[in-house]
């Protein structure tokens, strides 16, 4: 048992177990909480992976602007608290779980038992370096300038969509 | 030197997934149904950075750049049309916003 | 004249389509008139043509084929739109077009005034038109599109006035009668058809009878071949079993019983067997058969005639009587004989029928025998030929049914049996004598109706030319038909006219026992003092001492009951076989496999996909998760799928 591993283990248990409260949880803002525990762990995650860059990224993109924007509106709308997790079509509901439980191990089986086959071991070297910032910035603005370009009207088409969606009438 | 299987990461991340998945299944709250899909995103983006760390190739954090971007205006986008459905039903209970039915 | 034989089928099919399609809105009755029997008439002459070419051919080249077009050819079966000009098709061409060009003018005055006028000649074109294709075809199929376009005529000039009443049921019924049983017959007529393929793999007449003279076909096969063809026969031209739709065939108007019901139509099933003859003499059992239901025929409808009341009834059975004797001449091997009694009874039994339309006409309607008498004085000219077509008729010397008649009486004794020309005889005095009870009834003796409410008239001229050129024609048509006695050496012209269309007939035939011209003369004087004793008796009663008539029949009540109801055969059919029919179609065709079965299976099939998609619909709740979850149960099944097949 090596650092690495316990640290992985501490990481994906965070991650698992914040995700499984995540959904089950009452209050909507506490999911939102929970949510960015799970973000937290996944960051931690990827520093494991020596993806550096996306490390931060997620933290500063997610954790601090995607939740902070749900947490404005959950708190703003303040929609009520009482409200059992599986009100409603309850047959339904078990069958959801037990589809989403046999998605899980089909997926588990294949990668277990599957005929692929995974490298186990990568050259240390190039898995360091392609987690550096310079190395995806070198990518994003030289080979994939296009989709970086792309990626940016898309933003700004976000921006005047949710502008206009939420704003009030016009009398 | 990086001693753990990847099957270990991908496994974490189907887990998030599914979990992911029943969120979006049984909750009738439109808000946590949006963060569940989050959730799944979030799964994908962990096997992206998993195998790019393995190949050695930094496409696939490329990727989730981009999957993090389009995430982002997603979100927007979405808690804006929630906003907008709030106004007129005073409430996020996907059950009574139920207008496919005719 | 004989390559444009085509023109005497596809005129009368013109006039048919002018009179169908504008005939409404011609409001003139001349003019469609004159379009009917002008096509006729084009007709005819083109025919006339024909035959002066035909004559002056030598006698090898006296069978010319006009083809017009491919009908249909399928795997080695080549079916064409062509038409065979020789000795029997010709003449028969001219009796056909001929006497139905008289009819149509004759119809020209009577139909006058009815709101049908123009559909009347429509459907007589259309007639001509389907008879021609009968008679000139050159192959079995053309010929069973004329065999059926001629029972389609009758059936719509049968119901022409098809909102009346007629006896107990009504006009429509009887139209249906005929084509149903008519229908029985072409059964047959298409079973026969069927095997002619099968054992000559052809149906065109010169191909079938080349290879039906030499080849070495079995003499059974011969027999079912020919049997079948005569079932036929014994639908369309009214014998026993099938000849039960002629009398309620009256309920039509005069002339389509002088053209269809006398003259045409019914001589088809002869003008068949006449053609098929060679196949028919290669079967004797079947030829037997042939002579047995045709004297049968020709005797039991004569019975009938005897006691009937109603003035075309009488002619009807007549008609029926006579197709008999047509029959038993071709059954015993004198074919021409036979078609030499189309011909002239084609004359004779119209004349009498448009006779009987201008009395009837002249009557107001009234068509029962009883309340006539003295009519004489009334309608000279009806009167004249009428009696001259009766003495035609019933073979009084000279005239022309004397020759066709005789030598079927002829060739029924030097052919068959001594038997056979006794009841033959004895069927040609019954003739003679209902002929004549008719005669006498109709013109002589005292008028038995009410002066002030009917006033009996002459018929116009369009009317009585005909009549006057048939009685011509009923007198004079039997001189080419002398036999050898009177016109000796080189013999019967008729006959040698007709003999290359039957000489392979004539070949397979026993040689026949050389009869003396004695025996022929005896016999001829036997049977033509009788028919006229039989026509003086008969005068003598009707005419002066009808209670002796009235008496008799009282006598012998139960006969004269039989007789007058015609042996109670329409019963007979009736109870045998409709009924049970009937109730078959009604209790278990309609109720139960109709209705149940097939209706039930349709309606079945709507309530099945009902069900089923109503329990479907329930997918479309409106509920977005629903979907999800459904998607989901796609996703799982499909890694099933995927890990299954690793």
């Amino acid at each position: 048992m090596n650092f690495e591993l316990l640290l992985f283990i501490v990481f994906a248990l965070v991650a698992a177990v914040s995700s499984l409260m995540m959904i089950t949880r009452k209050n909507a803002v506490i999911s939102a909480v929970f949510l960015v525990l799970n973000f937290f762990a996944l960051a931690g995650l990827y520093l494991l992976l020596n993806a550096q860059f996306i490390a931060v990224v997620q933290i500063i993109v997610y954790a601090g602007a995607i939740m902070v924007l749900f947490l404005f509106v959950l708190m703003l709308l303040n929609t009520g608290k009482e409200e059992a997790i599986l009100h409603g079509k309850k047959p339904i509901k078990y069958f959801a779980i037990f589809i989403a439980a046999v998605v899980f191990l089909q997926v588990a089986y294949l990668l277990v038992f599957g005929s692929g086959s995974f490298t186990s071991n990568p050259d240390i070297e190039a898995s360091l370096s392609s987690g550096t910032v310079e190395t995806i910035g070198r990518e994003i603005y030289t080979k994939y300038i296009i989709p970086f370009e792309a990626a940016g009207f898309l933003l700004l088409a976000a921006t005047i969509g949710a502008l206009i969606l939420a704003k009030k009438k016009f009398e | 030197m990086n001693s753990i299987p990847i099957e270990y990461y991908l496994i974490l991340s189907a887990f998030m997934f599914s979990i992911g998945v029943t969120g979006v299944l049984i909750r009738r709250n439109a808000i946590v149904v949006f963060m569940s899909i989050e959730l799944m995103l979030n799964s994908a983006n962990l096997t992206l950075v998993a195998f790019s760390s393995y190949l050695g190739n930094p496409i696939g954090q490329v990727f989730v750049f981009f999957v993090m971007t389009v995430a982002a205006a997603e979100a927007a986008v979405g808690l804006a049309i929630i906003i907008a459905i709030f106004r007129n039903k005073l409430t996020v209970n996907i059950d009574e916003i139920n207008i496919f039915k005719w | 004249m004989i390559d444009l034989i085509h023109f005497t089928i596809i005129i009368p099919l013109v006039g048919f389509l002018i009179n169908g399609l504008l005939g409404r809105k011609i409001k003139n009755e001349k003019v469609i008139g004159a379009i009917g029997s002008g096509a006729v008439g084009i007709a005819f002459i083109i025919a006339l043509g024909a035959l002066f070419q035909l004559l002056s051919l030598p006698e090898s080249e006296r069978s010319q084929v006009v083809t017009l077009f491919n009908w249909f050819s399928v795997g080695n079966l080549e079916i064409n739109f062509a038409y065979l000009v020789d000795p029997l098709s010709i003449t028969m061409a001219l009796i056909v077009t001929g006497v139905g060009f008289l009819i149509h003018v004759y119809s020209i005055g009577y139909m006058h005034g009815d709101k049908g006028f123009w559909r009347f000649f429509t459907y007589m074109n259309l007639f001509i038109f389907a008879m021609m294709n009968l008679i000139l075809g050159d192959n079995f199929v053309v010929l069973f599109l004329g065999w059926e376009g001629v029972g389609l005529c009758s059936y719509l000039l049968i119901g022409f006035w098809y909102d009346r009443k007629f006896e107990k049921g009504t006009v429509a019924q009887a139209a249906k009668k005929a084509f149903i049983v008519n229908r029985i017959g072409d059964f047959g007529f298409l079973l026969g058809m069927f095997l002619i393929y099968l054992t000559f793999d052809s149906l065109n007449f010169t191909e079938v009878f080349s290879k039906a003279a030499s080849g070495a076909v079995p003499e059974a096969t011969f027999t079912l071949i020919a049997l079948f063809l005569f079932i036929g026969a014994t639908g369309k031209s009214a014998q026993i079993p099938l000849y039960v739709w002629l009398p309620d065939a009256m309920a039509g108007p005069t002339p389509v019983s002088a053209l269809i019901h006398a003259a045409t139509m019914v001589t088809a099933g002869v003008y068949m067997v006449a053609r098929t003859s060679i196949i028919f003499a290669s079967a004797p059992a079947i030829m037997t058969v042939v002579v047995i239901v045709g004297i049968l025929t020709a005797f039991f409808a004569a019975t009938i005639g005897l006691v009937q009341n109603d003035i075309k009834k009488v002619l009807a059975y007549s008609t029926v009587s006579q197709l008999g004797y047509m029959f038993v001449a071709c059954g015993v091997g004198a074919f021409s004989a036979g078609i030499f009694h189309v011909m002239t009874h084609a004359f004779f039994k119209a004349l009498l029928f448009l006779g009987a339309g201008s009395v009837i006409h002249g009557m107001h309607e009234e068509q029962n025998i009883q309340n006539y008498g003295g009519l004489k004085k009334h309608m000279p000219v009806t009167y004249l030929t009428f009696i001259i077509a009766a003495f035609a008729i019933s073979g009084f010397p000279g005239l022309s049914g004397f020759f066709s008649k005789d030598e079927i009486l002829w060739y029924s004794y030097s052919n068959f049996s001594l038997g056979l020309w006794i009841i033959a005889a004895l069927t040609a005095v019954m003739t003679a004598f209902y002929m004549f009870r008719l005669v006498s009834l109709t013109f002589f003796g005292e008028e038995r109706f009410d002066h002030h409410k009917v006033h009996p008239h002459e018929s116009p001229k369009v009317m009585t030319v005909p009549l006057m050129v048939l009685a011509f024609l009923s007198v004079f048509g039997g001189y080419i038909g002398v036999p050898e006695l009177f016109s000796g050496e080189g013999g019967n012209k008729f006959h040698h006219w007709l003999e290359p269309v039957f000489a392979a007939a004539n070949g397979r035939l026993a040689e026949n026992v050389e009869h003396s011209h004695f025996e022929e003369i005896l016999l001829m004087a036997l049977s033509v003092s009788a028919a006229i004793i039989a026509m003086w008796f008969a005068w003598k009663i009707f005419t002066t001492n009808k209670e002796l008539a009235e008496k008799t029949s009282n006598k012998f009540k139960g006969l004269y009951n039989i007789l007058f109801n015609k042996y109670f055969v329409d019963e007979f059919y009736e109870k045998a076989v409709i009924s049970p029919i009937n109730k078959f179609s009604e209790g278990f065709l309609w109720k139960i496999a109709d209705v149940r079965l097939i209706d039930g299976f349709v309606n079945g099939t709507a309530g099945l996909i009902d069900n089923i998609s109503g329990t479907i619909k329930r997918l479309q709740n409106g509920i977005a998760q629903f979907y999800a979850v459904i998607m989901m149960t796609g996703i799982a099944i499909i890694l099933f799928w995927i890990i299954f097949s690793l």
